[in-house]
């Protein structure tokens, strides 16, 4: 296929991501390698799709919404054609931190209904079960969308949606782009700085000290780089008099607006069902239905 | 071509030029700048910069987009950047898909990919701030050669400073030399510059051609083998094993040089045998050092190691730990539990040595690059160890710096010290090496 540069991209797309093989920090933020149908898609508008379904999930806390939700996205999950280590690479943040959110909220949530267990703070009840399961299955309807989605954004795409669609200024979203970029150089500079640390006789030191002297080190290359960055940038004509044209046009193209549909469809299903099941409960409102 | 001492606003004129100074609140301007009829800020992109670090002149993640983010800045229409992009790219001659990624570029590539940035910008002056000084000689050569063509091509004019000037010789046309606190000090034909201000320029740092520094001459006293590395496999993480199969000795009183490209795992070798990283196979012995630890430096703590081993990082931006260059060349020596009254005299006599003695209250990071380099050599002497792994020593240093390094290494050398040394710097290893090793 081509895009509208005139580039060709035939067959799969490898969106050769930001600093390649400079850090394994840096791989979490590239783009991974996904079929045509999904690079086509403007990032705009994978970018509202996770907003929809995110929005209409925290309205209420119950279990139906959610579930809705998490089984309509899992069934949509193999038109990403992420293969299944990268889903699980992705989303293994996400899979450790909702359980521990969910088994918090077990123990200490509001009590309501048959208790269960009790032990100092801990009570476990009715409701706290109920809550539990409704928060896991929350984060996790509200995360995956948007943590997937955004594995398939290349970052200098997405700079360019948001220039160009969405009409951010071009200074802020260009400083981002290059920031990201040297988040790469960063995560190289971290490892060497660990190095030098030792090198220096000053390794044996506690963990907390050498973080944070470490940490500020850190801090002096980034700002040092970022300065040069900037040069750079401007040294290229950023900030140049006249109106800024993009040799990447950005558009939204009917199948972007199929994309957003299928979100809304979602997000509209995951309602309805739990108004329907009278499972609805708005956050802030009277406790359980 | 620019020349002058460090400090006398080489850097500062180029960046003027270019319009990229910053606004009145960062500092004062006198006098006239007009590029074309312009004030350069108003006429940016007619002038195009290319600075020294390779590093932070990419900006973006694929060759073609960072060379288009230029014509994109200027408001060149999209169907025109294209066509300027490859065009731009054949000119310095890299021959690159336009999606290839340019974190995978060596360091003489991206200098031309920033090179063909600035040049899809069609500018009338091409500004080049030491392009070449952190490259190995392959990368210097290709810019040299990118830069000839492109100036033959379009007829630019060139404004280039650096301190090694033979590289340039033949693309220059005048020379203007500038002195430190305002002024001009020459202007005129190379030969009849070199001819009058030759010395003057040589004690200031340039490399004056038939002025280059010399080495030291040898005191060879070759003792007996301090570290000795079998079979040794390097790697930067666990599992990703950059070179297997090193056998290397290394003797009190010889310096090795390990060259080699670019990614050849020349650091990743330096930074194991300085005893920072395990090796990831065979056996790096360093039992006549050990002084009754165990023989393998990786097993030695921190404050065990400096007094045994020394490195001085590429970057010296990575090893300073300090907020003055006093507390910075005391940390070591403290660090190994040197008594105070031993610590006072060994930092008088290094500050000494590698003329810090006047910069003791700065904050290390504040310092020019000679200067940083001296004291991330000075804070490893503090502390004394029998063998000292530097990598890069020579990089980016003028010819005064250079001289003064040489000199202190051969000292260090001569004084029984055995010396690891990782070099792109032909120079420095025919001055200073017994040994080579070559990692192709």
């Amino acid at each position: 296929m081509t895009d509208d540069a005139g580039r060709t991209r035939d067959g799969a797309w490898t969106g050769a991501g930001l600093a390649a093989g400079d850090g394994r920090g840096a791989d979490l933020l590239a783009a991974v390698p996904v079929p045509p149908r999904v690079a086509a898609i403007n990032p705009v508008a994978k970018l509202a799709v996770a907003t929809v379904i995110g929005v209409a999930l925290v309205l209420s806390i119950d279990v139906v919404s959610a579930a809705v939700a998490l089984l309509l996205e899992l069934a949509l999950l193999p038109w990403l054609g992420l293969g299944p280590r990268v889903v699980m690479r992705r989303l293994a943040p996400i899979l450790v931190a909702a359980p521990l959110g969910a088994i918090t909220i077990l123990l200490y949530g509001q009590p309501s209904g048959a208790t269960h267990l009790q032990f100092l703070l801990v009570h476990v009840t009715d409701g706290s079960i109920e809550l539990a399961v409704a928060t896991l299955l929350r984060v996790l309807a509200i995360a995956t969308p948007a943590v997937l989605l955004f594995a398939t954004v290349d970052p200098t795409e997405l700079a360019d949606a948001l220039a160009q669609v969405l009409r951010l200024p071009a200074r802020w979203v260009l400083g981002a782009l290059g920031a990201l970029r040297l988040v790469g150089v960063l995560v190289e500079d971290w490892r060497v700085l660990g190095l030098a640390r030792r090198a220096r006789g000053l390794g044996d030191r506690g963990r907390i000290t050498t973080l944070v002297a470490q940490a500020f080190g850190l801090l002096v290359l980034a700002i040092r780089r970022g300065t040069a960055l900037a040069t750079a940038m401007e040294a290229r004509g950023l900030g140049a008099p006249g109106p800024r044209t993009w040799a990447r046009p950005s558009r939204l193209h009917p199948r972007d607006g199929v994309v957003v549909l299928v979100g809304v469809a979602i997000a509209a299903a995951a309602v309805s069902a739990a108004i329907a099941t009278g499972a609805w409960n708005v956050i802030g409102g009277a406790g359980g239905a | 071509m620019l020349l002058g001492a460090s400090g006398a606003g080489k850097s500062t004129l180029l960046a003027a030029i270019a319009g990229v100074l910053g606004g009145a609140d960062e500092g004062d301007e006198t006098g006239a700048l007009r590029v074309g009829d312009a004030p350069p800020v108003a006429a940016r992109g007619r002038a195009g910069l290319v600075l020294q670090d390779p590093d932070s002149q990419t900006i973006l993640a694929r060759v073609g987009d960072d060379v288009a983010f230029g014509c994109e800045s200027l408001g060149v229409p999209p169907s025109a950047i294209w066509p300027r992009v490859r065009e731009s790219l054949d000119a310095v001659g890299l021959r690159v898909g336009l999606d290839h990624p340019t974190a995978a570029l060596s360091g003489g590539q991206r200098q031309r990919l920033a090179l063909a940035g600035v040049l899809a910008m069609r500018p009338g002056i091409l500004l080049l701030d030491e392009p070449t000084a952190n490259l190995d000689p392959a990368g210097v050569v290709e810019v040299r050669d990118a830069v000839a063509a492109v100036l033959e091509a379009t007829g630019a004019t060139l404004v280039v400073v650096e301190h090694r000037v033979s590289t340039w010789l033949d693309l220059v046309d005048r020379v203007v030399v500038l002195e430190a606190g305002g002024g001009v000090i020459a202007d005129g034909a190379p030969a009849a510059v070199f001819a009058q201000q030759g010395r003057a320029l040589a004690a200031a740092g340039v490399w004056v051609p038939g002025l280059e520094p010399t080495a030291p001459p040898r005191a060879r006293v070759a003792g007996a083998t301090l570290v000795r590395a079998t079979g040794l496999a390097v790697a930067r993480r666990r599992g990703s094993v950059v070179r297997a199969g090193i056998d290397l000795d290394l003797r009190a009183g010889v310096l090795t040089a390990v060259t080699g490209r670019n990614g050849a795992g020349k650091s990743t070798l330096a930074q194991t045998i300085g005893g920072l990283l395990p090796p990831a196979a065979g056996v790096l012995d360093a039992a006549p050092i050990a002084r009754g630890l165990s023989p393998s430096p990786i097993r030695w703590r921190s404050r065990e190691l400096v007094s045994r081993i020394g490195t001085v990082f590429q970057e010296p931006g990575h090893q300073f730990v300090a907020g003055t260059v006093l507390a910075e060349l005391d940390a070591g020596p403290a660090a190994a539990g040197v008594p105070v009254a031993v610590r006072r005299a060994r930092i008088d006599e290094l500050a000494a040595r590698l003329r810090l003695d006047r910069l003791l209250a700065a904050n290390p990071h504040t310092l020019s690059g000679g200067e940083q380099r001296r004291l991330s050599v000075a804070t490893v002497l503090a502390t004394a160890p029998e063998v000292l792994v530097l990598d890069e020593p020579t990089f980016g240093q003028d010819a005064r710096t250079w001289r003064e390094l040489v000199a202190v290494i051969a000292g260090l050398r001569d004084e029984g010290r055995s010396i690891l040394a990782v070099s792109h710097d032909v120079g420095f290893v025919a001055a200073l090496a017994d040994e080579e090793v070559r990692l192709a």
